[in-house]
């Protein structure tokens, strides 16, 4: 194997973090099926998650795991009600998207 | 009994509520006997405070009654407060005295009228207004009772509402006196403005001392003259009060002649030391101007007059004009000499044309009038006193009064004078004329009967008790009024001597030589009031000379209709420019921030789009905003 | 080796990223999903945090976006999504702004505050032989269990809500009203 020229060092893993949760932002903003404007957020927790775990590493603090730890199981519960809201909706009216949801229409 | 002095217009207004709330109950006659008997316990009251004052020495003849403090509002600080002194004593005497007279009569004259009731109920409102005016001791509490009296003056003409004409002259009374008290509103911002205070002491006492600016003492001065203008009905404001004669005949007897009116000339005497003193020397020229002007207008259009109470109404605002005339020229007692005297001639003169009305059922007009002595004996007798004091025959109350203020105008300038003395011809001429149409000469009410409308035959008879008992009492007044101010010598004057602590500052002193000239004066108005009278018998009665009633005096100088095209034209345009002004403009300004708002909003609104995903990205551009600053914070340190 | 293995992760991620936010179909944008959570997965592990990385693999990949993926295909909502064009014209430009803005600033931030990273905890446990290979879920767990004990027991009871909240949100309206009857109750 070739020689690595330079370690990822922890500032380059924020950084991709940092990327990962501008991407995830956007995504939320372009896109209008619920579903995949879901997936964008998923986006950023990972982003939240993989900040915590660089962070633990660095810091040498176990508590940043602990974190992500609880960052998925809320992540996961969280998603289990959007998707039955979005289920209940949907199942209404089945192609809408976010723009037909504008009832708060001043 | 002075502390009592509140009891006096207390005692009114007790009989107003009391009239409100159960007169119907009450029913006719009772309510007013209700009615007078409270005017006349305020007399009662009126007289112990009289005595009380009596009592005390002239330095100590005034005193300040305070119920409570009515307005402490930053600088302003006015107390409803009673000034029980000479001069307001005086006017609440006959106010009251007057008063409960003409609330017995109006028992008789009002029966049978479906709104008895109320018509005590707006008279004993009046009173009260009427006697807060002159007890005020403050510019605010006259102005309480000038409101109040303006008020009820325009209820009592307009009593009778269902006729078209009592409507209008109600509305044209209340208007008229409306533009006089604006003046009377000003001079009260000037005293407040010069002085911080609205009471009287305060305010004589600077004027007086030189605590006054001239120009500004001229300013109050001039501008309670015009309040006095509208309210005592002077040019250019004395249009209301012919029109007033609408009312009934108790409601001209006692405010149209006897105490509204009056409220002019006791406001300006009660400032006397701001005019005479404090003002510039030539303000009492334009009140005693025109004061004699009126005088002389009003009486040539009274000789003209053909309705009964009209020629009164006429005469009123005469004689109005030479108790400004005094005012004017330094003669403050005279003039409220004249006041009195004239409040006792001219209600009688008044009621007793109300009881030939009555008596003539309600018939007004002097022609169809005539021989009325034989079928109305103590009418016509009553009434003829009362002509015999107006016209200036002495030893009756009116010559007296009329003398000392000619005495004074002669003192002042002779021109004024002469305009005085003509006036006097008049008034004996008009009046003879009346008491000629009226009581003497062929009966002439039956003749072109039904022609008039009127009902079958007329049948004139005599008033009831209760109207002629005042007319006597008035009548026995008019004849010993003169006593209170003889001029013979000092211990004669006594109305002088009582006044003195009010007015002695600002009475004019008489020019050398004037004591003597003093009895030629009289004597030459004595003669003119006889070549009054004789020149109306051979009018009238011999019909040797031919009449002389032309048409201009008969429509009153056409002023009424000058005024109308006044108002109506030009005046119309500028009213309707000011209102112009006030819709789209003042109006505008304030809508126009309104819709301005709703304009905004409406631009604003639109951003509520109801999108989620809008409402996203903005909560995201708020956080790169508030990240941006953190992180520039930390740049910048 | 390091280097090597973040580079591919990276590419992973990023890929995985952008093939979510620009696939139009929905069952594209979710396995595009999978690739960005496995590349995270890898990183997990080369940080050192292995049970996570387990932990993502199974619950995150396996879980979550299966449910995804159940939801779409229950529902239907398969279609393609017109991306071409925003039906909001300021969207678009907002969403530059933010993007741009969150990771420019953030990025500067961290680059920035480099040095003021310093080691304050007792440092992660690395599978060897002194430690033994379950180092990481040992630690995890104590860590866990000691002092974040409350926290795990009222997570536990949001899992219990969550569960009886959606099953209550999603169920059927029990009269049957006719618009239900009508709409898709396939």
């Amino acid at each position: 194997m070739h020689l690595a020229i330079a370690s990822p060092t922890t500032t380059w893993y924020l950084v991709l973090a940092a990327l990962l949760f501008a991407l995830g932002a956007v995504g939320v903003l372009v896109r209008r099926n619920p579903l995949v404007m879901f997936m964008c957020i998923e986006l950023m927790l990972n982003a939240v998650n993989l900040t915590f775990v660089a962070l633990a590493r660095k810091l040498g603090d176990i508590g940043g795991q602990t974190t992500v730890f609880f960052v998925m199981v809320v992540a996961a519960a969280e998603v289990v009600v959007g998707l039955g809201i979005i289920v209940s909706i949907l199942r209404r009216r089945p192609s809408a998207t976010a723009d037909d949801i504008a009832e708060l229409k001043g | 009994m002075l502390d009592l002095v509140w009891l006096i217009p207390a005692l009114p207004l007790a009989g107003f509520l009391i009239v409100l709330l159960l007169g119907r109950k009450l029913g006719e006659p009772r309510a007013g006997y209700v009615a007078t008997l409270m005017t006349a316990s305020a007399f009662l009251v009126t007289v112990g405070v009289f005595i009380d004052l009596l009592s005390k020495t002239a330095e100590e003849r005034s005193h300040v009654h305070t119920l409570f403090s009515w307005i402490p509002v930053g600088n302003l600080k006015v107390d409803l407060a009673f000034l029980a002194d000479p001069l307001s004593i005086t006017m609440a005497l006959f106010v009251t005295g007057i008063g409960s007279l003409i609330h017995l009569y109006s028992i008789g004259y009002m029966h049978g009228d479906p709104k008895f009731s109320k018509f005590f109920l707006y008279l004993n409102l009046f009173v009260f207004s009427m006697l807060m005016l002159v007890l005020g001791e403050n510019m605010l509490v006259t102005f309480l009772g000038w409101e109040g009296v303006g008020t009820c003056s325009y209820l009592l003409i307009s009593f009778w509402h269902g006729r078209e004409s009592a409507a209008t002259a109600g509305k044209k009374a209340f208007v008229t006196n409306r533009v006089g008290d604006w003046g009377f509103m000003v001079a009260m911002f000037f005293t407040f403005q010069a002085l911080g205070t609205l009471s009287y002491g305060p305010l004589n006492e600077a004027a007086r001392n030189g605590g006054i600016a001239q120009s500004t003492a001229t300013m109050i001065a001039l501008m309670l003259f015009v309040g006095a203008v509208g309210k005592s009905a002077q040019l250019p404001l004395y249009l209301w009060l012919p029109d007033a004669m609408e009312g009934p005949t108790p409601v001209s007897a006692l405010i149209h002649a006897a105490t509204m009116v009056t409220a002019g000339v006791y406001l300006m005497v009660r400032t006397s030391p701001v005019l005479a003193i404090a003002a510039w020397h030539w303000a009492p020229w334009i009140v005693a101007g025109i004061g004699a002007a009126t005088a002389l207008y009003a009486a040539l259009v009274a000789v003209a007059q053909n309705d009964i109470k009209k020629v009164l109404a006429y005469s009123t605002v005469s004689q109005l004009g030479y108790m400004f005339l005094a005012v004017g020229s330094g003669a403050y007692v005279a003039a409220i000499f004249h006041m009195v005297t004239h409040a006792f001639f001219k209600a009688l003169l008044f009621l007793g044309s109300g009881s030939v009305i009555h008596g003539m059922n309600s018939e007004q007009d002097m022609r169809r009038m005539g021989a009325l002595r034989k079928v109305m004996p103590i009418t016509g007798f009553t009434f003829i006193i009362g002509w015999l004091a107006i016209a200036g025959v002495p030893p009756f109350a009116g010559f007296w009064s009329k003398d000392e203020i000619l005495l004074f105008a002669w003192n002042k300038s002779p021109i004024l004078w002469v305009v005085g003395l003509v006036t006097a011809l008049l008034t004996a001429y008009y009046m003879t004329r009346q008491v000629i149409m009226v009581f003497y000469g062929k009966a002439r009410w039956n003749d072109h009967a039904e022609e008039n409308g009127a009902h079958g035959d007329v049948h004139p008879h005599e008033s009831p008790v209760t109207m002629l008992l005042p007319l006597v009492v008035l009548a026995g007044l008019s004849i010993v009024g003169g006593a209170i101010q003889l001029p013979f010598s000092g211990g004669t004057k006594r109305l002088e001597k009582w006044l003195e602590p009010v007015i002695e500052t600002a009475e004019s002193p008489l020019k050398t030589g004037s004591e003597d000239i003093k009895w030629i004066l009289a004597g030459v108005a004595v003669a003119i009031g006889l070549i009054g009278i004789t020149a109306a018998y051979m009018v009238y009665s011999k019909k040797k000379v031919k009449a002389i009633e032309p048409n201009l005096l008969a429509n009153a100088w056409y002023y009424d209709k000058g005024v109308s095209a006044l108002m109506g034209g030009p005046g119309r345009k500028s009213f309707d420019a000011v209102a112009w002004f006030d819709a789209h403009i003042i109006d505008g300004a304030v809508n126009g921030t309104g819709k301005l708002v709703q304009g905004v909003a409406g631009i604003v609104r639109k951003g509520q789009s109801g999108l989620v995903r809008t409402y996203a990205a903005l909560i995201g551009v708020g956080a790169v905003v508030v990240i941006a600053w953190f992180v520039f914070r930390g740049v910048a340190q | 080796m390091q280097l090597f293995v973040f580079v591919c992760a990276a590419a992973m991620i990023l890929v995985g990223a952008i093939g979510v936010i620009v696939r139009s179909h929905p069952v594209h944008a979710a396995l595009s999903l999978i690739l960005t959570l496995f590349g995270v997965a890898v990183l997990f592990v080369a940080q050192d945090a292995h049970f996570l990385a387990a932990v993502q693999v199974i619950v995150y990949a396996g879980a979550i976006v299966v449910l995804f993926l159940f939801v779409i295909m229950l529902l239907g909502v398969d279609k393609a999504e017109a991306l071409r064009i925003d039906p909001v014209k300021v969207q678009r430009p907002l969403a530059a702004i933010v993007g741009l803005g969150l990771f420019g600033l953030v990025a500067a931030a961290i680059v920035r505050s480099r040095d003021s990273l310093v080691v304050r905890g007792r440092g992660i446990d690395i599978a060897s032989g002194d430690t033994g290979h379950d180092s990481n879920i040992r630690q995890l767990a104590n860590d866990l269990f000691s002092n974040h004990v409350f926290a795990f027991e009222v997570t536990s009871v949001l899992l219990v809500i969550a569960v009886v909240g959606t099953v209550l949100l999603a169920r059927r309206p029990r009269s049957g009203s006719a618009s239900d009857t009508s709409a898709g109750s396939k």
